[in-house]
């Protein structure tokens, strides 16, 4: 058999790059592997499994350093129900963003199709369709996604020409060279796996500047939104991205009903009470209950949590079966993990409280609770 | 017949209690739901004796006239306001207006301090004054403080059995005594002799030396009661203390309004019960027992408006006048006339302005500084605004009148003066 009809057989193939601990999405990755936490009520991993389903990818690698077995048994099923092929790679040690792709070399290398990888904590609208297209009408050996932000000098940017043809990578410029960043979507030939070793490396500081040295290496400009939500601020921020790109695509998704301001997605199963003001930029999980008079805005509040009567949230996010008790204020970038209690009458202002907390006394500078 | 005299001061006194006495006078200023001096007038009606209470001080009269009117009317008792010229002190108002307090051979006379807050056991008070009347001028009223908080008192030593002070000394710089002035006497009218001997001796130094060193700005007739009556006539037999037990405060700063309201509110379950809210959880609006879901003790004037989903107290006072919104949370907080809280807000150790308004789903909080419960005799801390580096110390949050706080801000120990309409939140601000 040839290539092409492997491939065809076989689908595309896809890498995400899920790596450790996801230590900067804490206190939220204390209780559940970052993939698993809900973004917009579904795992952060679902989006890009679904996204990866809908261009025909049937086999997904997912490269894990820690933990992987509850991740596996979680997203098994998921991968069933979506028809996906789905591969846990573990490292033993950390390989960085590139190591992975040496480890995965015998999938990845299975046929002569290009393959895609992705950091997993990149939401947007997935463009694997263009991406392919793309990739495919330069012909050389990979293609990156660059979005544009509105402070390039916290990144690294990517200068490229009229064609797309990466000329180099600058991080972190003092001066303005560019606004087009790394977004963490890959697209590659399986003979880039030549240039990749099993050992730490970096894709981005390693292989890259080589690759465009070589003027094997595209970007291609990402039509829409762009959030790397692997921190609570950012995670907020990127769920009212979402939210907005929600409306224009699928508002049916969107909730409405009494006291909704804006884009507001609540699960069926999640309760909310009388006289409240959801929104703008809120996601209510399954199973949560909202009591009367409540003020949410720009917050997610996850599975099972309860916020009682009068308390305001802005910029939270309230974790699985929390309990916020009533005239409590939770604002600037607060993040409850699981089964936390808030007492009633409290104020937390930036507070990072770990699981299974009990605050009975108020937060109003930004701080960790353990 | 007995007489009462309250001595309130005047204007220039009473700054540590802004911005609430820029508008009101720090006496009239409403704790429990009554005027701070109106307890006074309160705990000297329960003495059958008691005739008529003078109010000594230099606030102009057209501040003080409708009190003392309606007091006149509300209480079968002569009640008048008596306005110095100048400030005189503590005693030199008392010797100017003698003939006042003499008038009608009172067998003795009361002297209350405007600024302090008890539980006036005055009965008690004067009938152990009665037990030595062929000697003593002045029976003080004591309580004991800690030895750390003595210092910012006027300290007595005096004689368990005879009562008998044989040392008085005003504020000392070291410990002398846990024993301390409450500001509640009463006195013979003899004193009035003594008074007369301070006030020549005084205007003969006046005209010795003032023609060349001034008298620092005070008037001739100014006496300083403690250091210039109390000091000297310790150790003569003369002064006399009776410790008592009862609660009892200084009202200084705005913050200890808050720990006195909570006192008076307590004293009402005897005194004036019906003064005090029903308490407990109202379930429906149909239960007509309570007004709201109220923590005792909490006071609500008959004139405000609170709906039935509010929750209120512990300690709250709320004036004539105000509206209390659907879901709202007051708690350790004195709200004034015409004041307006909206839906779901929550006020907590907090005092706010007549008339002013605060929005939907804000949070007023201030920090308490009641004194240490787990010190026996600890009496409220009055810190000063600012501590050493330079930043306002965290205290209860006070809103003067007319201030507007917008929809779901935060205001946290924090100071407004009248007519502020803020836009953002503050924290550990004095706004201006």
């Amino acid at each position: 058999m040839c290539g092409t009809n492997s491939a065809s057989t076989k689908g595309t193939r896809a890498l995400i790059l899920v790596g450790g601990y996801g230590t900067r999405l804490r206190p939220l990755t204390l209780s559940t592997p970052k993939p698993l936490v809900e973004f917009a009520n579904k795992p952060i991993l679902l989006h890009q499994l679904e996204a990866l389903v809908s261009v025909g990818c049937r086999q997904v690698i997912l490269a894990v350093s820690y933990r992987a077995e509850q991740m596996e048994k979680e997203l098994k099923q998921e991968a069933e129900k979506l028809g996906v092929n789905l591969i846990f790679s573990h490292e033993n040690e950390p390989l960085g963003t590139a190591g992975p792709l040496a480890l995965a070399k015998d999938i990845l290398s299975s046929s002569n199709e290009p393959f895609y990888v992705l950091n997993s904590d990149v939401i947007c609208d997935f463009p694997f369709k263009q991406l392919e297209q793309f990739h495919k009408n330069h012909g050389k050996e990979g293609t990156i996604v660059v979005t544009k932000v509105e402070e390039p000098s916290k990144y690294g940017v990517v200068l490229y020409d009229e064609q797309g043809r990466i000329e180099n990578f600058i991080e972190k410029p003092q001066e303005f060279v560019s606004n087009k960043i790394n977004a963490g979507i890959y697209i590659f030939n399986p003979s880039v796996l030549d240039r990749i070793e099993v050992k730490p490396t970096s894709i981005e500081k390693e292989v890259f500047p080589v690759m465009a040295d070589e003027g094997q290496l595209y970007a291609m400009e990402l039509p829409g939104f762009w959030m790397d939500i692997g921190q609570p601020k950012d995670f907020l921020t990127g769920m009212c991205l979402y939210l907005t790109s929600l409306r224009q695509k699928q508002s049916s998704k969107l909730y409405t009903g009494p006291g909704v301001v804006g884009n507001v997605l609540v699960d069926p199963t999640a309760k909310i009470g009388e006289g409240c003001r959801i929104g703008p930029n809120v996601t209510i999980g399954p199973d949560v209950v909202i009591e009367d008079g409540v003020c949410i805005k720009r917050s997610t509040i996850l599975t099972g949590a309860i916020v009682k009567s009068h308390s305001w949230l802005d910029s939270c996010i309230v974790g699985w079966r929390s309990v916020v008790g009533r005239w409590v204020r939770l604002e600037g970038i607060t993040v409850l993990g699981e089964d936390v209690i808030v007492k009633d009458e409290i104020y937390i202002n930036g507070g990072q409280v770990l699981p299974h907390k009990s605050i009975a006394a108020s937060v109003p500078e930004p701080q960790i609770i353990m | 017949m007995l007489k009462a005299v309250i001595l309130v001061g005047g204007p220039q006194k009473g700054t540590r209690f802004r911005p609430l006495s820029l508008d009101t006078p720090k006496p009239l200023f409403p704790v429990a739901g009554r005027p701070i001096i109106q307890h006074h007038i309160e705990a000297c009606l329960r003495l059958p004796e008691l005739k008529e209470i003078l109010i000594i001080g230099y606030y102009p009269q057209v501040q003080m006239e409708t009190f003392v009117s309606d007091m006149q009317n509300l209480y079968n008792i002569n009640i008048r306001y008596l306005q110095e010229f100048t400030s005189l002190g503590t005693a030199g108002g008392m010797y100017h207006f003698r003939d006042q307090i003499r008038s009608g051979n009172p067998c003795a006379f009361f002297i209350l301090n405007g600024d302090v807050c008890a539980d006036f056991p005055l009965q008690d008070l004067y009938s152990f004054h009665k037990q030595h009347a062929d000697t003593a001028l002045v029976t003080i009223m004591s309580t004991e403080a800690t030895r750390q908080q003595s210092l910012h008192y006027g300290c007595l030593v005096f004689d368990r059995n005879s009562g008998v002070v044989s040392h008085y000394v005003e504020k000392p710089s070291s410990y002398v005594s846990t024993f301390i002035n409450c500001g509640v006497y009463v006195c013979s009218t003899d004193i009035f002799a003594h008074l007369a001997e301070v006030f020549y001796s005084k205007s003969q130094e006046y005209t010795n030396y003032s023609l060349i060193n001034g008298a620092n700005g005070k008037d001739q007739g100014h006496i300083q009661w403690e250091q210039e009556v109390l000091t000297p006539l310790a150790g003569t037999n003369k002064l006399y203390a009776i410790p008592v037990p009862n609660w009892w405060s200084q009202l200084k700063t705005a913050g200890s309004a808050i720990y006195a309201n909570r006192h008076f509110l307590e004293l009402y379950k005897n005194t004036h019960p019906e003064r005090l809210a029903n308490a407990g959880t109202k379930l429906s609006e149909q239960d007509s027992n309570l007004m709201c879901t109220i923590f005792p003790d909490v006071y609500i004037h008959p004139s405000a408006t609170v709906h039935f989903s509010a929750t209120l107290g512990p300690n709250v006072s709320i004036g004539p006048g105000v509206t209390v919104g659907p879901g709202v949370r007051i708690r350790e907080s004195i709200i004034l006339e015409n004041a307006v809280i909206k839906d779901h807000t929550l006020v907590l150790h907090s005092i706010v302005g007549r008339g002013s308004i605060i929005g939907q789903w804000s949070r007023v909080e201030g920090t308490p500084s009641d004194p240490d419960p787990n010190k026996p005799f600890a009496k409220m801390e009055n810190p000063p605004l600012f501590n050493k580096e330079g930043k306002l110390n965290p205290s209860i949050t006070i809103l003067g009148c007319f201030v507007q706080v917008p929809s779901e801000k935060i205001l946290l120990n924090s100071i407004v003066l009248p007519h502020k309409e803020l836009s953002r939140n503050f924290k550990n601000e004095i706004i201006l």
